[in-house]
């Protein structure tokens, strides 16, 4: 899912595998700065790990880039390759669902019918992290 | 929370927050935006300034809260958004689940006509601008009941914009002092909802059931046009009846179905507006109401302490009854919004733009669903009033009270006594009886029946309204017995008999003889007494107000 996120964002893997080089654009410097590395990586869940990759990275957004050579003024932006086709309304009938047997084998660990998940972004802080104002 | 203002005050906090009516509207109101279900940061995009308050003491500058909602309602349909799984409420964990809503490879949405119909539907009712064309986008975070890592909604392009929501405040203490308000409904989306998480602490482990994951829900977001938690209550209430009357949501919010959060700030009128604050976490109107009015008053503290507030989330703590930082102080959330690349836009028609021979089953028609809408509360109380000769205020307690409204019009159907007698007995009688014993209507005791031929027996005078009382009482009590059998038994019928209550009366007036001096003499309180004695004599079983009209003539004469 990362992975396809990634792809999507970033628009054109495919240059930095072929080692393509382009002339990075003018108005921008070309580099990502750590601050936005470690942003994408929280967000998107990705590890960089290396220099080279973040290299990679600026080389593909450069590639990208090239797409402002076209002018695209008073162009409405396409929003969607299926912007043409029909939206196919489903009538409200249940058709599916009772597997749970089935969805419960893809998981890792499972307790009694749930799935298991670590424990993260829990609400509702302890008594000591109480706000002073409730003592007043 | 009342314990808090008193030390407040003592302290010699000079402020006093009260909603009251006026205030002008500037402009238009900005981006309110993006916020997930559980707390994240929020741009700090300002709010609008609306309503005044009252001056505190003199020297200290007042202070103006600024309250906007985001509420989500679950839609009440057979299946969920997306997919044809199952909505329902309670169900072994798990088992509402399709591939699609565990969001296994390969699965696409589809999505279903009865959510895109309730979501017209609400925005119609709501006097928003129905979108011909809406898109649908993804938005993208990670949470273990979020199975895909995004969940689709509609940022861009809203089904149902700029509308909206009227509703009414007292402002009085009197239960006649309301006033009407009004809302702006920023827009209405669809969107799906997650899954649930079960935090299993002690053994450091969350559960997951996906029951809930894909249903669909409708994001109505109200603008910051309130001032205080009482407003934001009603506004919420009179959106629940609204929604519930339509057959959109059922929108109850004990059972999840309605979802509000509160987004609050405060300033000084005149001034820019304030860093805002949300609350989350809140599962009734009375602690919506409770937690916007303790973080306003939270917020005032601070800044008159020349502390700042912090853009952050805040859940509400009911049993301490006031508002609290949720541990996960991430700041700003990037939710990474594209389309959704596997739904074309949504194309919504009237009957002018309807294409000619189109699958009836593919195309929505608005014109179509906006003949067919269901009656409103508002439009409810309105007849009621002009119906029945009611006050606006009784309107609003019959439509407020579950299955209140049911029950008075059954009563009515069955009884020739006058409306107002049978809204008075509803609503002052039945219903205190219902709230003192704490029963929903549909637990109670006496029937409409019963309670409609009870109110025949005092219509043709046959029984006393003291009686009836009795009879009432009785009926609670014992379930069973018709008023008819309580009165023949407790003997509380009225004396039919003219003659015999003259002669009663003479009797009467014959043995207290100082008395009849003193109503010679017009003391009023005499001929209370004769009457008193007169409905001893009677075994109360006379009506007053003719053994009255009988010394009256007697005396005369």
């Amino acid at each position: 899912m990362w992975a396809r996120a990634v792809k999507l964002g970033l628009r054109s893997w495919v240059g930095w595998r072929r080692g393509f080089t382009s002339k990075a654009d003018p108005q921008r410097s070309g580099r990502v700065t750590a601050e936005v590395i470690e942003h994408l990586e929280r967000l998107a869940l990705v590890d960089f790990g290396s220099q080279e990759a973040v290299a990679r990275l600026e080389k593909a957004i450069a590639f990208a880039d090239r797409l402002r050579a076209v002018d695209t003024d008073g162009v409405e932006p396409m929003e969607s390759v299926l912007e043409d086709r029909c939206l196919y309304l489903r009538s409200d009938n249940v058709v599916e669902g009772n597997c749970a047997e089935e969805l419960l084998q893809n998981a890792h660990r499972v307790v009694e019918e749930y799935f298991v998940a670590p424990p993260g972004n829990i609400s509702l802080p302890k008594q000591d992290e109480q706000e002073p104002f409730s003592h007043i | 929370m009342a314990a808090l203002v008193v030390r407040l005050s003592c302290l010699g906090k000079r402020w006093v927050l009260a909603c009251i009516d006026g205030g002008s509207r500037h402009g238009r109101g900005a981006a309110i935006g993006l916020t997930s279900r559980r707390k994240r940061g929020q741009s700090s995009v300002a709010q609008q300034p609306l309503i005044a308050v009252q001056k505190s003491r003199k020297g200290e500058r007042e202070w103006a809260a600024v309250v906007g909602l985001e509420i989500h309602a679950q839609i009440s349909s057979n299946s969920k958004l997306f997919s044809g799984s199952q909505v329902h409420f309670a169900a072994p964990p798990n088992s509402l689940v399709s591939f699609f809503d565990a969001s296994l490879p390969g699965t696409l949405p589809v999505l279903n006509r009865r959510c895109v119909e309730a979501a017209v539907m609400t925005g119609l009712a709501l006097n928003c601008r129905i979108n011909k064309k809406s898109l649908f986008d993804r938005k993208h975070y990670f949470y273990a009941d979020l199975p895909a890592g995004y969940q689709i909604t509609q940022q861009r392009l809203p089904i149902a914009v700029n509308g909206c929501l009227a509703y009414s405040v007292s402002v009085g203490k009197k239960p006649s002092q309301v006033s009407t308000r009004t809302v702006r409904i920023k827009q209405i989306q669809l969107e799906q909802d997650s899954g649930k998480s079960l935090h299993d602490e002690p053994r450091s482990q969350t559960l997951i059931d996906l029951n809930r994951a894909g249903v669909g829900l409708l994001e109505v977001v109200l603008e910051p046009d309130m001032s205080c938690g009482e407003e934001a209550a009603s506004a919420v209430r009179e959106l629940q009846l609204i929604l519930q009357a339509l057959g959109t949501s059922q929108a109850n919010m004990a059972e999840g179905q309605l979802r509000v959060d509160a987004n609050i700030s405060v300033h000084h009128p005149g001034e820019p507006l304030g860093v805002r604050t949300e609350v989350k976490n809140l599962n009734s109107a009375r602690f919506l109401a409770k937690a916007i009015d303790f973080e306003i008053k939270r917020q005032i503290h601070e800044l008159e302490n020349g502390r700042k507030i912090l853009n952050e989330t805040r859940s509400f703590d009911d049993k301490l009854g006031c508002t609290m930082p949720m541990r996960d102080k991430e700041g700003k959330q990037d939710y990474r919004f594209m389309p959704e690349p596997n739904l074309p836009p949504l194309l919504l028609y009237d009957t002018a733009s309807l294409p000619p021979g189109a699958d009836p089953q593919q195309v929505i028609n608005i014109d179509w669903i906006r003949e067919r809408l269901p009656e409103l509360p508002g439009k409810t109380r309105e007849k009621l009033i002009q119906q029945y000769g009611m006050l606006p205020e009784h309107s609003f307690t019959l439509l407020n009270e579950v299955g209140l409204l049911e029950f008075f019009q059954n009563v009515i159907k069955e009884t020739r006594a006058e409306p107002k007698k049978v809204t008075s007995w509803v609503l002052n009688i039945f219903l205190g009886f219902l709230k003192q014993q704490n029963l929903a209507v549909n637990e109670s005791p006496v029937t409409p029946s019963a309670l409609a031929e009870l109110l025949n027996l005092l219509d043709r005078k046959a029984i006393s309204s003291s009686a009836a009382r009795q009879v009432f009482e009785e009926l609670w009590r014992s379930k069973g017995k018709t008023p008819s059998q309580i009165v023949s038994e407790k003997k509380l019928e009225l004396m039919q008999d003219q003659e015999a209550l003259e002669r009663v009366c003479h009797t009467v007036m014959e043995g207290h003889p100082q008395v009849v001096m003193d109503m010679k003499r017009g003391n009023p309180r005499a001929i209370n007494k004769l009457i008193g004695l007169v409905r001893k004599a009677t075994l109360s079983r006379a009506d007053p107000t003719v053994i009255k009209e009988i010394l009256e003539r007697k005396l005369s004469s």
